[in-house]
């Protein structure tokens, strides 16, 4: 493909695609990521949502753009980590190469809509399974799950658990479920940011004193800066069940994603996809979580 | 609807901070846009460029390049705060004030220059003429662009959610998340509690204008 492009068109290409390698290593995120096998000509029931979208050869997913490690939009347009690679490997399931994925931004407030609308055919974007979520979505899986814990200033050892920040400054992401979480139970005072990684100024500047959020998010900034952060403690306080968000009441694609998903975890690809990303950062890889069938 | 009703501390919490962090940048605002546009039509070249470059720097930048500045880049200088309403304050006041000089010096050119010289000829000074004769009349026919800039004052202050601040619009993300169910009701709630504060303000303006306002 680089033979058609002119010449300076092509160190344009170069020139960013060294610049979203840089930075995708400053992320901490891997983009050596070989797209997993796409079936060929699977079978469906007639009239099933696996059918249509088999038939119209490709597929929208929803995830996130700005969530290090799990899915992250780089220079190049494409976004990467373990939600993509889950996406990637239902959409192969479904016979849909990586290349025919729409990938759709999807935020914590437009998550349900986009369901609802039919913009998204499914949305894999650290999206926490809760009941009031539950009674607007369906919700395949868990895939994974994840925990609240607290980053601190690699000096502080006056803050090991949750109950210590009680009163104190905490940042978080506006609107995230782990900054309602420090706020109502443990009483801190919430320090709203737009991304996580913009809590990481007012904590190296003791403005803060600590970030919460998911460990793994948190993992990743401590393996790019060691030596200015760690966890406060290897405990989570909280277990958030990472889900594959469905339109609702479309129990037999439901079933089919819950299917795969224990599938990639017999054949491998579920260990792989981690590895790929997010276990570049957190050595051990999870184990897949028992499927809620509800 | 319920969603409103059952989060109606959390909208009022959003409410006071945005009114407060409105209302203190407003009269920073309005007081440091008048000085900058006295400044401005000064006699010292040093205040006229000085005020001319800070206008055309401030107004011609996005508002959050400001709150970049006052949130991020202070503290790393060693200016570091606990409340980071101070910075939304600092960031705001800097930002809405170059247009306020801007309006304030629209308005002193609409008054006749022959005011000027007559004061002038019985003796004035500049700091006399300015604060006796000409900003009086000029503030006067200014006030529904000032109103204009102060509504837009308060919306501006939105951006304040991404920066640290747990105002209208921050809560409006929180109750969001947490209300996947309700979104656009949520939303509904926080453009609802804008209109409380901007909608007074209009009316305000427009008696202010019918009290004061003189027509040239």
């Amino acid at each position: 493909m680089m033979a058609f492009l002119t010449r300076r068109k092509s160190l344009l290409v170069a020139a960013s695609a060294a610049l979203a390698l840089s930075l995708s290593a400053c992320g901490g995120s891997s983009s050596t990521t070989t797209n997993p096998p796409v079936a060929e000509k699977p079978s469906f029931p007639a009239d099933s949502t696996m059918a249509k979208l088999a038939s119209a050869g490709k597929i929208t997913i929803g995830t996130k753009f700005d969530q290090p490690l799990f899915g992250q939009k780089g220079l190049d347009g494409k976004p990467v980590g373990f939600d993509v690679e889950i996406g990637k490997l239902m959409a192969a399931k479904l016979g849909i190469p990586a290349d025919k994925i729409e990938w759709v931004e999807t935020v914590s407030a437009n998550r349900e809509q986009f369901l609802k609308q039919g913009k998204v055919d499914m949305i894999v974007a650290t999206y926490t399974i809760n009941d009031k979520r539950k009674a607007e979505v369906d919700f395949a899986g868990p895939y994974y799950e994840a925990g609240q814990a607290l980053m601190v200033n690699k000096d502080n050892n006056s803050i090991t658990k949750p109950e210590d920040v009680k009163g104190k400054n905490v940042c978080s992401v506006t609107g995230s479920t782990p900054a309602s979480t420090i706020v109502e139970k443990y009483g801190a005072v919430l320090v709203p940011a737009a991304t996580y990684s913009a809590c990481l100024e007012p904590l190296r500047n003791h403005q803060v004193e600590a970030v919460t959020t998911d460990n793994v998010i948190l993992a990743g900034f401590v393996s790019k800066e060691p030596d200015a952060f760690k966890l406060a403690s290897d405990q989570t306080f909280t277990k958030e069940p990472y889900g594959i968000g469905l339109k609702k009441d479309d129990t037999a694609f439901r079933t089919w994603v819950n299917d795969q998903l224990e599938a990639s975890d017999k054949d491998g690809s579920y260990k792989k996809a981690w590895e790929d990303t997010a276990g570049t950062v957190i050595k051990t890889t999870p184990a897949l979580p028992t499927i809620d069938r509800y | 609807m319920d969603v409103i009703i059952e989060n109606l501390p959390q909208y009022w919490d959003g409410f006071l901070r945005t009114l407060f962090l409105s209302l203190i940048s407003g009269i920073i605002a309005l007081v440091f846009g008048t000085i900058l546009a006295a400044a401005r039509v000064s006699p010292v070249a040093a205040l006229r460029g000085f005020s001319m470059t800070y206008v055309e720097i401030v107004r011609n930048t996005p508002l959050t390049i400001a709150f970049f500045f006052a949130a991020v880049v202070l503290p790393r200088l060693g200016v570091t705060f606990q409340q980071f309403e101070v910075a939304a304050i600092i960031a705001l006041s800097a930002y809405t004030s170059a247009f306020i000089a801007e309006a304030v010096r629209s308005g002193v050119n609409s008054v006749p220059v022959g005011q000027a010289e007559a004061a002038r000829s019985i003796g004035m000074q500049f700091t006399q003429v300015l604060s006796l004769i000409i900003l009086p009349q000029a503030l006067r026919t200014v006030i529904p662009p000032l109103i204009n800039i102060l509504i837009a004052l308060v919306k501006n202050s939105s951006v304040a959610g991404a920066f640290y601040v747990l105002e209208l619009f921050g809560q409006g993300k929180q109750l969001a998340n947490a209300n996947g169910d309700a979104v656009m009701w949520v939303l509904v709630g926080i453009a609802f509690f804008y209109l409380l504060i901007t909608i007074p303000l209009g009316y305000l303006a427009s008696v202010v204008e019918r009290k004061v306002a003189i027509a040239r």
